[in-house]
């Protein structure tokens, strides 16, 4: 009965749940037709292991950027909060013996990154709920602060020589998956469980909705922010691991390209740029499409600027989507649609 | 949360200047060449770019928006800049200001124009621009940078010149230009109706609105003015380091953002002064100058600076500050689920 909603504002359009999977998966099929038409060397398999090998990193820092945007906030210190936490394992498994680090080390190690992602994240919700500043300020300083740590502590140069196994954990594949796929689809999975079926997600939903008024409705918003911004902070942790693994290195600034790219699956998986409303399940497919373009120029051989410079231009482009939909240059489309589902649910 | 609000914007500037003062103090006594003429005027020099961005910045940020296009932007204006004098045969200082502010406004009313028209979040919209406009500037140029800049715009011109027992002395043209360039924001902040406007709608849009202040049209000034002191800070970063390099300002606009912010300039707008910006970008400088001198190393800088804004904003955030944006947001008809 959720579709009777009485609210005819344009926004009614976001209980068509099906809809928009639908509308995204015919947009990665005709991204996916448009390649192959481009380029004949694109439908292959080893396209597509690719984009299964490097979707996990952009997605694991969407992920980290969608809770902080379902809230209304934003956190554009993602990046470079992974680079710390890979830091922070590089630093476990030297102190434990380098290329030779035991299992136990590399476990201690992907502790201390998801401690010092999540530090980082708590640090920044904390200030967040409790100063009621802008978290686009706060995470930037915190970006500024972190970018700055992390120069500090390795003068800008690469830090590698990680035992096999860790080689393995970012390079290997498990049921013929490559293992950091199933990484990201576990913590998908997990985000999906938070954000639908948690207090926490409730609250996250409500708070980038309207924060006074779930203040004010006993929700503690303070507790709910710190959270939210640890969460995203662990995820940026979970990334740091991965990138650590699969470039079996680690370097202050690496990933800063994925800023962009993670705020352009968001809002092409419509999350509402003004929060409240996002789902995980519409942002994983925009991120699979998202890193399809990117093998796809990739592959074409596009220049590393000009690829930039379409990221925006294509960011752009999916905002004035939105405001076209929401002006309601599709509506007549809309309507018909609602009224249609309308009359299956009742 | 107490009322920070009596915290009122005299004491942010105050606070700035005893910190000021306590770090010139600090320094004077532990280095020998902090407290002299050369260093000083080399510390403003250098300081005038990133204060003409300030100003130009904080008129966006008291409007309520956010762009960290501008420097990039800026990087644009003075490639543009450069092919138009040179097409032109060569040009002079007038025709320079007037092509690099021109530039910079068209720059400025781009992101206006996306921001007001389509009613996107500023800070998605210069994340975008920054891309486009970084990443098409690297693309079309090759990263080639220009050496051969007209005559007019590579001399040096030093406003006052003298010897003292520690070298030479000398304040450069950008120094000036900052002075023009922060009294008319001073101006048009202060002095003017728009100003008040500007004010107004970074303070509350739907109250500015109903007042019957111009939207769009306060959106077009504000960030065509950010475009113009843009581009005229590029005209000076130019002039000051004799090239013209693509990437020369990228990553300026995190610094002055943060120096700004660091002057009182709050996210989500209604407030800031040009004087507490000034401060801040001083701040930061000095900040620089004080480690280098000190011998720390510069990769440390960063870092500080980081945790002095973070610390800034624990302690002195306004508590009714709002997330950005949150107060666009309709009311909407909640469903029980």
């Amino acid at each position: 009965m959720k579709n009777s909603s009485p609210d005819r504002s344009v926004r009614s359009v976001v209980p068509l749940v099906q809809a928009d999977v639908v509308g995204l998966l015919g947009f990665l099929a005709m991204v996916i037709v448009a390649m192959s038409f481009a380029s004949d060397r694109f439908l292959t398999t080893g396209t597509f292991v690719s984009v299964a090998f490097q979707l996990p990193e952009l997605g694991l820092f969407t992920l980290a950027m969608l809770m902080p945007l379902i809230s209304g906030g934003f956190n554009l210190a993602v990046t470079f909060t992974a680079n710390i936490a890979g830091l922070a394992m590089a630093w476990v498994l030297h102190s434990q013996g380098g290329a030779d680090a035991g299992a136990g080390a590399i476990v201690l190690g992907t502790c201390a990154a998801l401690a010092t992602g999540a530090a980082a994240g708590w640090i920044m919700g904390a200030i967040i709920a409790r100063t009621g500043a802008s978290p686009i300020l706060v995470s930037l300083s915190m970006m500024i602060f972190l970018r700055g740590l992390g120069e500090f502590l390795t003068h800008g140069g690469d830090i590698s020589g990680f035992p096999p196994f860790v080689l393995k954990l970012g390079n290997g594949l498990m049921l013929g998956v490559p293992v950091p796929l199933w990484i990201f689809a576990g913590c998908a999975a997990l985000w999906h469980v938070v954000m639908t079926r948690s207090r926490l997600g409730f609250a996250t939903r409500m708070i980038g909705s309207n924060s006074e008024a779930t203040r004010y409705s006993g929700i503690d918003t303070r507790r709910a922010v710190t959270r939210i911004y640890m969460l995203s902070g662990l995820m940026c942790g979970v990334a740091g691991v991965v990138m650590l693994a699969s470039f079996n290195s680690v370097r202050v600034g690496h990933g800063e390209a994925f800023l962009l790219i993670a705020v352009l699956a968001c809002f092409l998986g419509r999350v509402d740029p003004f929060g409240g409303f996002g789902r995980v399940v519409p942002v994983v497919i925009a991120l699979v499409i998202l890193q399809v373009i990117a093998s796809g120029l990739n592959l074409l051989g596009a220049n590393q600027h000009l690829a930039t410079a379409l990221w925006g231009v294509f960011l752009l482009a999916v905002m004035f989507l939105r405001w076209a939909w929401a002006r309601g240059y599709f509506q007549s489309l809309v309507r018909r649609r609602a009224t249609a589902t309308g009359g299956v649910t009742q | 949360m107490p009322d920070l609000r009596k915290w009122g914007i005299g004491s942010i500037e105050a606070l700035l200047i005893l910190v000021i003062a306590a770090m010139v103090v600090g320094l004077g006594a532990t280095t020998s060449t902090f407290l002299t003429l050369p260093n000083l005027f080399d510390l403003l020099n250098q300081s005038a770019v990133n204060i003409i961005f300030a100003a130009g910045l904080l008129v966006v940020l008291i409007a309520g928006g956010i762009d960290i296009s501008f420097a990039v932007g800026a990087s644009v204006v003075q490639y543009l800049s450069a092919l138009t004098v040179m097409r032109l045969g060569g040009g002079d200082w007038a025709l320079g200001f007037l092509v690099a502010a021109g530039f910079g406004c068209l720059l400025g009313a781009i992101n206006a124009t996306i921001i007001y028209h389509f009613r996107i979040v500023s800070i998605v919209v210069t994340i975008a621009t920054f891309n486009v406009f970084f990443g098409g500037l690297m693309f079309l140029t090759g990263g080639v940078s220009i050496y051969d800049l007209p005559d007019w715009w590579m001399n040096r011109v030093s406003l006052v010149s003298f010897k003292t027992s520690s070298g030479v002395a000398e304040l450069a043209l950008p120094v000036a230009v900052m002075a023009v360039m922060v009294v008319a924001t001073w101006f048009l902040l202060r002095r003017t109706t728009i100003g008040r406007q500007l004010y107004a709608m970074g303070d509350n849009p739907e109250a500015a609105r109903r007042v019957g202040v111009n939207m769009g049209a306060m959106h077009y000034v504000a960030f065509g003015w950010l475009g113009m002191m843009a581009g005229i800070a590029g005209l000076m970063q130019a002039h000051y380091v004799q090239e013209v390099v693509p990437n020369a300002l990228y990553g300026r606009e995190l610094d002055v953002l943060a120096a700004v912010v660091l002057g009182g300039a709050r996210l989500g707008g209604g407030r800031g002064t040009i004087l507490g910006a000034i401060l801040g970008v001083l701040l930061t400088a000095i900040t620089a100058n004080g480690l280098n001198l000190l011998g720390i190393s510069p990769y440390a800088f960063k870092m500080i600076i980081g945790a002095i804004i973070l610390i800034a904003i624990t302690l002195s955030s306004d508590g009714l500050a709002k997330l950005v944006g949150s107060r666009f947001t309709l009311p909407r008809a909640k469903v029980s689920s």
